[in-house]
């Protein structure tokens, strides 16, 4: 049971690791990306799109290459966020748009898509196939480690997820490094803190900004594309995604914008997520009540954060104003 | 932005002072244009019709038929008033993107009264009580982030946006509580038989009321914004707390109360909502308005009486392109889609409107 709930709760938690570590790299060069929600949507349907065409041109499934049935859906995902990465650089960063407003337009623009191609992928290409469903290439994003069969809780706790699960541990980690350990993370982390004094010392702000930006699009749309090839099994469902957008940029505040906190943060959030699950006995509508746990939860850090004031613990100082080099 | 220091760059940016009224909106009607241009060409592509009729399509969506101009200005108006709500707020600086959560907390409450206390009293009283409840409740609710904004200056964008999804949660509970018929999950219309707690209709039209409503806040909301000393309290905590903390202002009193004012007016929605419109409350009652409100009052500068403009051009490309996605058969998202393209260029054009590009003189050193 404690084994299922684990593993139950770490498949609800890469979607959110991905969005929230990229949300993190965007967020500590001092944009507030709130079209997060709208990213993953797109990197999702990216994948889908692609991976549809991969499969409709397989004359049977038994013939598909497991390189090509993963790196198509993966290059056509990275394509489609990183495209919604350079809007929103492009409004934000060039033309000194209202990060807010931008980001809540990519959401409804990023939701739209991926639900409008959702929906009419069938009939845009005039297939006979009733609904997406993309078991084949899902089948090589869901393989396992070896022995995640035959080495009980162990194996089911550690070993059974699809390698974007692994990535997404590993993306984290490497984050986490670049912040804090090189000089590129250094230059990023003061673009986001004082932008002005960044640019003073010689670095390019816009280019640090586009960068950041860019790459934490893509990083987020992989938990849109983990999502439905790996834990929906190929299968796109209109607003299946759900609210995890907006949960993975709670997750960036409830892990004080640290993304290695973020691996078991996300699990965590995951876990509460699913917990109703897991109690006997709950009534309908009170599982209604656990489902607002992670938001409450992240409310509580929010305020305990700002209420201890210590310097380490806060968002980039920056974080959601544009820079313009002659405003001072 | 360009670092070669031998070479004068392409351009450079430069902020203007300050535009002529014309200028500035010829701007944005250009922007408008360029956007209908490339959302028209987008439908063609998808549905294989010419530009044209793909506009003649949705003008007969918005407008084609009585009741459907009557449908339009109903969302127009819901729209609008989230929209009032916002701005307030937004014009001191303080991102309330919560609004989604006040509009249904402030319907829950509705509901609550009307479902606990109808037909237990004269109905003109009851609706009286709708009122203060709806408006109590979500003025409460935005108080909690405005609160803590005040007091640990605690993220006011983050805290608003997690109400919303805590409010949600709180109305599907409540909708599984009151569940009518028992076992189908949701509320149903509520006193179906006996319109207890109903808003009333002006003559026959359904609508009217709440459109009046709106509007008579849209005036209220400008002459409070522009003329009354609150307005002009919490435009100076927009502009630089530091100066407001000088003069003499109490920031965080100017902050909760503001705050105060943009929940009751989204209680106000949730009252015409759920009392005055649906007479049922689900998860999907607010409807992603007090997102789409943002845009709406962000559009408008804050202006409320432009803010009536600019809620009228979503809610017609929200018509005009549902119409289009049911004539040609595509999914119904596609409203989303052109809004969000509409609203990339209506943003990018503001750039334009508050810097000048200075191309670099005509020198003999052409690349």
């Amino acid at each position: 049971m404690l084994a299922t709930l684990i593993q139950r709760a770490v498949m609800q938690g890469i979607p959110l690791l991905f969005g929230s570590t990229g949300e993190i790299l965007t967020e500590k060069s001092g944009n507030l990306n709130l079209g997060i929600p709208g990213i993953m949507y797109v990197g999702g349907i990216s994948g889908v799109i692609g991976a549809f065409f991969y499969e409709g041109s397989l004359a049977a499934p038994e013939d598909a290459n497991p390189f090509l049935a993963i790196s198509i859906p993966l290059l056509c995902s990275i394509l489609g966020s990183l495209i919604m990465g350079l809007i929103y650089c492009f409004l934000t960063v060039t033309l000194r748009a209202n990060q807010n407003v931008t980001g809540l337009a990519i959401t409804t623009f990023g939701v739209g898509f991926g639900n409008f191609f959702g929906g009419s992928l069938i009939k845009l290409v005039d297939t006979d196939i009733p609904s997406i469903s993309l078991t084949t290439t899902s089948n090589f994003f869901r393989t396992t480690l070896p022995f995640a069969d035959s080495t009980g809780w162990f194996g089911k706790i550690f070993l059974s997820y699809g390698f974007l699960a692994y990535a997404a541990i590993i993306i984290a980690l490497g984050c986490s490094f670049f912040l804090n350990r090189t000089r590129g993370g250094l230059h990023l982390r003061a673009v986001g803190e004082n932008p002005a004094t960044a640019d003073a010392a010689g670095i390019s702000v816009t280019k640090t900004k586009y960068l950041a930006t860019c790459i934490g699009s893509v990083i987020a749309g992989l938990g849109g594309l983990y999502y439905v090839m790996d834990y929906a099994n190929g299968v796109w469902s209109n607003d299946g995604f759900g609210d995890r957008g907006w949960l993975a940029i709670a997750l960036v505040i409830f892990v004080i914008w640290k993304p290695k906190f973020g691996i078991l943060g996300s699990i965590l959030f995951g876990g509460l997520y699913i917990i109703y699950l897991f109690i006997p006995g709950l009534a309908l509508r009170t599982q209604e009540l656990f489902k607002m746990l992670p938001y409450v939860v992240t409310i509580i850090v929010l305020i305990i954060v700002s209420a201890r004031n210590k310097k380490e613990n806060q968002g980039p100082q920056s974080l959601g104003l544009s820079y313009f080099r002659e405003e001072r | 932005m360009n670092k070669t220091k031998t070479h004068e760059p392409l351009f450079h940016i430069a902020k203007r002072d300050s535009l002529p009224v014309y200028k500035s909106w010829a701007i944005r009607g250009m922007a408008i244009l360029a956007a209908l241009i490339v959302a028209g060409v987008i439908t063609m592509l998808l549905t294989g019709e010419n530009p044209i009729q793909v506009y003649a399509t949705m003008f007969k969506g918005a407008f084609g038929t009585s009741r459907r101009i009557w449908s339009l200005l109903q969302s127009l108006a819901m729209l609008l008033c989230v929209a009032l709500a916002v701005t307030p707020a937004f014009k001191m600086r303080f991102w309330n993107i919560g609004a989604e959560g006040q509009v249904l907390i402030g319907g829950l409450a509705t509901a609550a009264c009307m479902i606990t206390l109808g037909n237990k009293m004269p109905n003109a009283l009851l609706i009286l009580v709708m009122i203060a409840a709806s408006m109590a409740a979500a003025a409460i609710w935005a108080l909690i982030p405005a609160f803590f904004k005040a007091k640990f200056n605690t993220n006011e964008t983050l805290f608003t946006l997690m109400m919303n999804y805590v409010a949600i949660q709180l109305v599907s509970y409540f909708e599984k509580l009151w569940e009518n018929p028992k076992g189908s999950s949701n509320i149903g219309i509520i006193n179906q038989s006996t319109h207890a707690g109903w808003l009333p209709t002006i003559g026959k039209f359904d609508y009217l009321l709440n459109i009046i409503v709106v509007l008579a806040l849209a005036v209220f909301m400008y002459i409070y914004l522009k003329y009354s000393k609150h307005g002009y309290e919490l435009t100076v905590v927009g502009e630089s707390e530091n100066t407001a903390r000088y003069i003499g202002l109490n920031v965080k009193k100017v902050i909760m109360r503001t705050m105060i004012l943009s929940g009751a007016i989204c209680g106000i929605a949730g009252l015409l909502l759920v009392g005055g419109t649906n007479h049922t409350i689900t998860t999907t009652t607010a409807g992603g308005r007090g997102f789409t409100a943002i845009m709406v009052s962000w559009l408008a500068k804050f202006n409320p009486i432009i803010m009536i403009l600019t809620a009228f051009l979503i809610t017609f490309l929200q018509a005009g392109a549902g119409e289009i996605s049911t004539v040609f058969g595509l999914n119904e998202s596609f409203s989303d889609i052109i809004t969000g393209i509409i609203i990339f260029f209506i943003i990018g054009c503001e750039f334009f409107i508050n810097y000048k590009l200075h191309f670099r003189s005509s020198h003999k050193e052409v690349k």
